[in-house]
């Protein structure tokens, strides 16, 4: 049963990245990628690790994906031109894959069968108390530092697309609150009959 | 029979060649080449949850996660870049990009 859950989901997780590849309009590429993540996802939870599956559906799919989906959708790009040569790079990329699948291939039957205990969360209720167990504790070095990755990349990811153009109103916080009472109102007398 | 290790590196190792393969045909479209580097990347996660399970410890899915938070952090800094890029020149085609080549 679960051999045959797993060939479904494997077989739609090829048919999909292959088609990512393959799409001719972006759109249709990052539709197939949210597929692709989403089988994965239920890969993951095949044997046993539900959080980082969650996690993957919501790194990926909420956040990655659709950052993808608002470039592409925000680029005004002919992509038929794009798509040109297509055809002329497939040889030499089959022949790229081929080899690297052949590597990989030879490396795994010439290691044989590693070792085989299904554990998904050893010393724990379940997947994401054994992680936590270890994420704050062992690896709170690597947790940290991960957090200053995300970090770095925001602020990067703010300054380059951050631009400053002129002739659009804005606040501006300190003036606002420098202002005081004698710049701010004027005393007039008017005179009857007259007007300002 | 049961599902074993191999079944998950053969899905990995599928996914990684799709992903490599996805950087050379579509040479020119610099977006599908950055989706086909978060193919890569899930191929690598597939990868180090499947030993990760099947070897009994805990701290290949901590990496997984890891190689996640840097896919996102690259995802992001890569599409400013593009965008950057885009509003600068009108295009993104990935021949041009050799402009300060000499």
């Amino acid at each position: 049963m679960e051999l045959i859950a797993f060939y479904i989901l494997a077989a739609i997780v090829t048919v999909s990245a292959v088609c990512v590849i393959a799409a001719k309009n972006p759109v249709h590429s990052v539709l197939w990628l949210i597929l692709t993540f989403f089988t994965s996802a239920g890969l993951m939870v095949l044997i046993g690790a539900e959080f980082l599956a969650m996690l993957l559906v919501v790194v990926y799919v909420g956040a990655v994906a659709v950052l993808f989906l608002f470039v592409v959708m925000m680029l005004d790009v002919d992509f038929v031109e794009l798509k040109q040569g297509f055809l002329s790079y497939l040889p030499f990329g089959a022949l790229m894959g081929i080899a690297f699948i052949a590597e990989i291939a030879l490396a795994t039957f010439a290691r044989g069968t590693a070792a085989n205990s299904f554990n998904p969360y050893p010393g724990a209720e379940n997947n994401a108390e054994a992680i936590g167990q270890v994420m704050y504790t062992d690896y709170l070095l690597l947790f940290q530092m991960s957090g200053l990755i995300l970090l770095v990349a925001m602020i990067g990811a703010i300054v380059l697309t951050l631009r400053h153009r002129p002739h659009v109103k804005r606040q501006s916080v300190a003036h606002q609150t420098a202002r005081r009472r004698k710049d701010a109102i004027r005393r007039i007398d008017v005179k009857s009959g007259e007007g300002l | 029979m049961d599902i074993s290790i191999n079944h998950f590196l053969a899905v990995s190792a599928v996914l990684f060649t799709v992903g490599v393969v996805g950087i050379f045909v579509n040479r020119k479209n610099i977006i599908v080449i950055l989706m086909a580097l978060e193919l890569i990347l899930l191929s690598v996660n597939i990868n180090l949850v499947a030993f990760s399970v099947f070897s009994g410890t805990i701290t290949g899915q901590i990496f997984a996660m890891l190689v996640l938070t840097v896919a996102a952090a690259e995802a992001a800094v890569g599409l400013a870049i593009l965008v950057v890029y885009f509003r600068n020149r009108g295009d993104i085609a990935v021949e041009s990009v050799d402009l300060m080549k000499g």
